[in-house]
């Protein structure tokens, strides 16, 4: 039950973040998914990244839509403002939202049946849009809610618990992102939170529409024997192509890497995104290159993971829109309204 | 059957048939201001195909010097000027009426009537004559026949030609072709026919204070005056225009002198759903946002709207009704969405509605729909319809009082929510049926989870009987209350205690009106009650039980209003008698009278005995 409110105990020498604030208060409502359910430790990378981003909690709006997914905002940050909207629909209450109001965080989370069947069309235009928000995609290949019907993520010849196998051809949603023209798409397994927590962090960062894809097996009926999407597949056929490291503002950068491999991206908002190259061959800015590249992977059976592109910089909704600085929702009513000179001396024009 | 032979002085209606795409609208629109600025009272209907180039396309103009200006069918006079439609055009003219026409081609002899009279002027040979350019002949074909009807009605030239002045002020060259057309028009009929007609105009002084305007374009700068912000949308036939206004006078007014930036967000979305989506979500975070939509839209947001009414988004939608159901005709009218409109979405919905009768109330109801969006934080729509949305009105000019102060409804500041120990979204406090909400980003102390699942008072996901209960009882009271808030009914009464009455609403009022008073004519007194929103409050109830019988006058075929006065009052649904039309054109007398023609017999003959 959603509203079973965890208790929260903090031991003293927990660690804080600059706002004072521990993991736990990050946390949400305790999980209602199936114990082991990919989406929990999604939910888990979550609340690290906020709690290391410093985010203030009543400054995040987190959006879903309908489906196992779109439950999980209810468990992190429970004092940030939450909407829980209608079935494939949370893209448009996303941009809606920002529109709206451009100082808050926006973290939207769905799933495959949200995202890439009913909702296929408004992940379409959000990322058109370039709506500044962390999207991420729960990918577990079936409806977990309606009891295990195939998804449309899920591979040709990927079987359900019952053993039927899926004939038709999947929606690849990192290949669709990047042919939209998505400026920052990852894809990242539930049960990596090594790799999970910094490119969380980094689509926080990017200026626009940030989509990730995350492996998040379903326990009860997509982790057999024959299904693609299970834990053991995942495990056994993931491909790093390229690791993440963030490096939030005014931070230290320690890590050290061999001269060449790595390409230091700086966000919108000061902090850096290194990329590592695991393969040679990567290059994380060439849009062309990178779906050649996936193509390759993907047909040796393989599951390319990490930070797959990233272009920094471009225009989002409010750049097209050319939306005052000011959040719409901070405009006095006074600039608004245009008073009663105007509206008779328009009116001039109606004779 | 009238006499239009007989002198009829400011009191007449005209067609102009010509083909869509044609650049008529302009010429037409031309001949509208005109009549305006000799200060009759004069209203336009256009009645266009979905079409862009090359179907037939009608404008209707009456004139009425008594200021009756619904939709009149009788027509003294036909500019025909399309061979396409020639039969029923030439049909369409009443008997004793005029037809002007291009002699260029000789009429066929079937079209030939011997009860009018035909005025032959060779416009397409005399652009041919004078005019260089495709183009320019077919535009100038219009302008010549303004200059004919300038002749025939004797509309003053001085007004028609300081209106091409103005419109080409800065393209002599074209002040001077369109000079050329009228003069041309007008002389060849100066020439050769009895000038002016019986039917003509005189200059008189009833639109000193007024405008011309459609519904959407004023609704559009509701928009902007309720300080909207956020708009979203799909383009559909007969809303277009009312984003098209939003934008045009957001550029004007709300463009940051300094940085050039906007204090607005139109978003077109992929369809009417994200419009929707996007509605909320701005209304979310605290934003004034509408979108506009006709009715297939409205059906398509529907699953979005029953979230609004459950989470309690403020939130405003525009249906500019067109011809139902499915596509329908989406370039005639309807008043066909009263219903879904009232209970859209699943389960258990209930919804302010507001109905504009012309485009002073599209602007006025506009402000009010914000406000009362945000005080009863739900839905909240206002019904125009293609005739109120998209035809030219004459009325009185926009007032706006600077004094005006936005309803934002209990929306809890960062103080007050320091001062209160824990903030419960659901919660009312005050008996109102109304919770106050707050908006993100504002305090920590303001964060709650929106939900269309079943949730308690507290805000808290629930699937228990008794906390789902209490609160959608509340929403229901909730809404109801909303009745003493909605714009009130207008009521007409008559001398005496009228034991019959009208109920209508939206743009349904002027034929009504008019109806009214040729009956009062009669010796018949009719009272009157025109609804401008909903849910309904006492003075509809009143009303209803003061009255023996009740003609509900609507504009569709299931008598939606008469299903909603039962649905939503204690009428016996015995005293209520459907008027109904819904062929797609405006109101006129006519479908008002023989609606009650029946029921007013007996009443009649009580009167003439």
């Amino acid at each position: 039950m959603s509203y079973i409110t965890k208790p929260v105990a903090r031991h003293p020498r927990m660690p804080v973040n600059a706002l004072g604030l521990t993991a736990r208060d990050y946390e949400g409502s305790m999980s209602t998914l199936c114990a082991g359910c990919g989406h929990d430790s999604v939910t888990a990378a979550l609340i690290q990244a906020f709690f290391e981003l410093d985010v203030e909690p009543h400054r995040l709006a987190k959006l879903s839509g309908i489906g196992c997914s779109s439950k999980t905002p209810t468990y992190f940050v429970r004092d940030a403002h939450g909407f829980n909207s209608v079935h494939g629909r949370m893209p448009s209450i996303a941009a809606g939202a920002n529109a709206a109001n451009k100082d808050l965080l926006y973290v939207g989370i769905s799933g495959d049946g949200d995202s890439l069947s009913i909702g296929l069309g408004q992940l379409c235009h959000a990322i058109r849009r370039n709506v500044n928000m962390l999207y991420v995609m729960e990918n577990n290949g079936v409806y977990g809610l309606t009891k295990g019907q195939f998804s449309a993520s899920a591979d040709i010849g990927s079987t359900s618990k019952g053993g039927v196998a899926n004939r038709q051809g999947p929606i690849n949603p990192v290949d669709l992102a990047l042919s939209l023209g998505a400026t920052f798409v990852a894809r990242s397994f539930s049960g990596d939170k090594g790799q999970l927590v910094p490119i969380l962090k980094a689509g926080m960062s990017h200026s626009g529409f940030a989509f990730i894809d995350v492996i998040s097996p379903c326990v009860t009926f997509n982790d057999h024997k024959g299904s693609t999407k299970s834990y053991a597949h995942t495990r056994e056929h993931m491909h790093e192509v390229i690791e993440t490291d963030f490096v939030p503002l005014r931070a230290e950068i320690k890590t050290a890497y061999a001269e060449g491999s790595v390409k230091a991206v700086t966000m919108h908002d000061g902090s850096v995104v290194r990329l590592r190259k695991v393969d040679d061959k990567y290059n994380a800015s060439d849009r062309g290159a990178v779906l050649e590249y996936l193509t390759e992977v993907r047909g040796r059976g393989e599951i390319a993971t990490g930070l797959l592109y990233l272009e920094e910089g471009g225009e989002d909704m409010h750049g097209f829109e050319n939306t005052v600085d000011t959040p719409l929702v901070k405009v006095p009513y006074e600039t608004l309204c245009p008073g009663s000179g105007a509206l008779s001396d328009l009116q001039k024009e109606w004779r | 059957m009238d006499q239009p032979s007989a002198s009829r002085v400011n009191d007449f209606a005209l067609k102009v048939a010509t083909v869509n795409g044609t650049g008529s609208a302009s010429a037409n629109g031309l001949l509208l201001q005109a009549l305006f600025r000799m200060g009759i009272p004069v209203s336009g209907k256009n009645v266009f195909p979905s079409n862009i180039q090359g179907l037939p396309t009608w404008y209707e103009i009456r004139v009425n010097k008594d200021g009756y200006t619904a939709r009149s069918p009788e027509f003294q006079l036909i500019v025909a000027m399309n061979p396409e439609s020639y039969a029923r055009d030439i049909e369409d003219v009443v008997s004793g009426g005029w037809v002007l026409y291009d002699s260029t081609k000789e009429l066929n002899h079937e079209f030939r009537r011997d009860d009018v009279t035909f005025i032959g002027v060779p416009l397409a040979r005399m652009c041919v004559d004078q005019f260089e350019g495709a183009r320019t002949r077919i535009l100038m074909k219009n302008v010549m026949y303004v200059g004919a009807l300038v002749a025939l009605l004797d509309i003053d030239m001085a007004v028609v030609k300081g209106m091409v002045e103005e419109k080409f002020s800065h393209k002599k060259r074209l002040i001077d072709a369109n000079y050329q057309a009228i003069d041309l028009g007008y002389n060849y009929v100066r020439e050769r026919f009895d000038h002016p007609l019986p039917i003509r105009l005189e200059t008189m002084d009833a639109n000193g204070k007024s405008v011309i305007i459609t519904g959407n374009a004023a609704a559009a700068l509701g928009c902007v005056y309720a300080g909207a912000t956020v708009g979203a949308w799909y383009p559909i036939t007969p809303s277009t225009s009312l984003m098209d206004g939003f934008t045009e006078y957001c550029h004007r007014f709300r463009v940051d002198p300094d940085t050039g930036k906007h204090n607005f967000c139109i978003i077109q979305a992929e369809d009417e759903l994200a419009a929707a989506g996007m509605v909320i979500g701005a209304a979310w975070m605290g934003a004034r946002s509408f979108t506009p939509t006709s009715g297939p839209g409205i059906s398509l947001m529907s699953e979005f709207i029953g979230l609004a009414y459950y989470a309690e988004v403020p939130s405003v939608f525009f249906d500019v009704q067109r011809t139902g159901p499915s596509t329908g005709m989406p370039t005639r009218t309807q008043q066909g969405d009263l219903l879904l409109c009232a209970y859209a979405s699943h389960g258990d919905t209930k919804h302010i509605v507001l109905f504009p009768a012309d485009p002073k109330e599209c602007f006025e109801f506009a402000v009010k729909a914000f406000d009362l969006a945000e005080r009863f934080q739900t839905p909240t729509f206002v019904l125009l319809d293609l005739d109120i949305g998209m035809n030219d009105w004459v009325i009185p000019q926009l007032e706006w009082d600077d004094s005006y102060v936005q309803d934002r409804g209990k929306v809890l500041s960062a103080q007050e929510l320091d001062d209160i120990e824990r903030f419960y979204r659901y919660l009312d406090t005050d008996g109102d049926f109304v919770a106050a909400r707050t908006l993100p980003g504002v305090h920590p102390k303001g964060a709650y989870f929106t939900r269309g699942s079943g949730h308690d008072k507290y805000g808290r996901y629930t699937e228990d009987s008794d906390a789902y209960v209490e609160v959608m009882d509340r929403l229901l009271k909730k809404v109801e209350s909303a009745g003493d808030h909605v714009p009130a009914p207008e009521v007409h009464r008559g001398n005496a205690a009228a034991s019959h009455g009208i109920i209508s609403l939206g743009g349904c009022h002027w034929a009504v009106l008019e109806a009214r008073d040729d009956l009062a004519s009669r010796g018949i007194e009719v009272d009157y009650l025109r609804v401008r929103g909903f849910p309904f409050n006492e003075v509809v109830e009143d009303f209803l039980e003061e009255h023996d019988t009740i003609f509900i006058v609507e504009q569709n075929r299931d008598q939606q209003l008469r299903k909603l006065l039962i649905n939503e009052t204690e009428c016996p649904k015995e005293k209520l008698v459907s008027v109904t039309y819904y062929g797609g054109q405006p109101l006129s007398k006519g479908h008002v009278l023989e609606g009650l023609a029946p029921f007013l017999e007996k009443t009649l003959m009580e009167v003439g005995s």
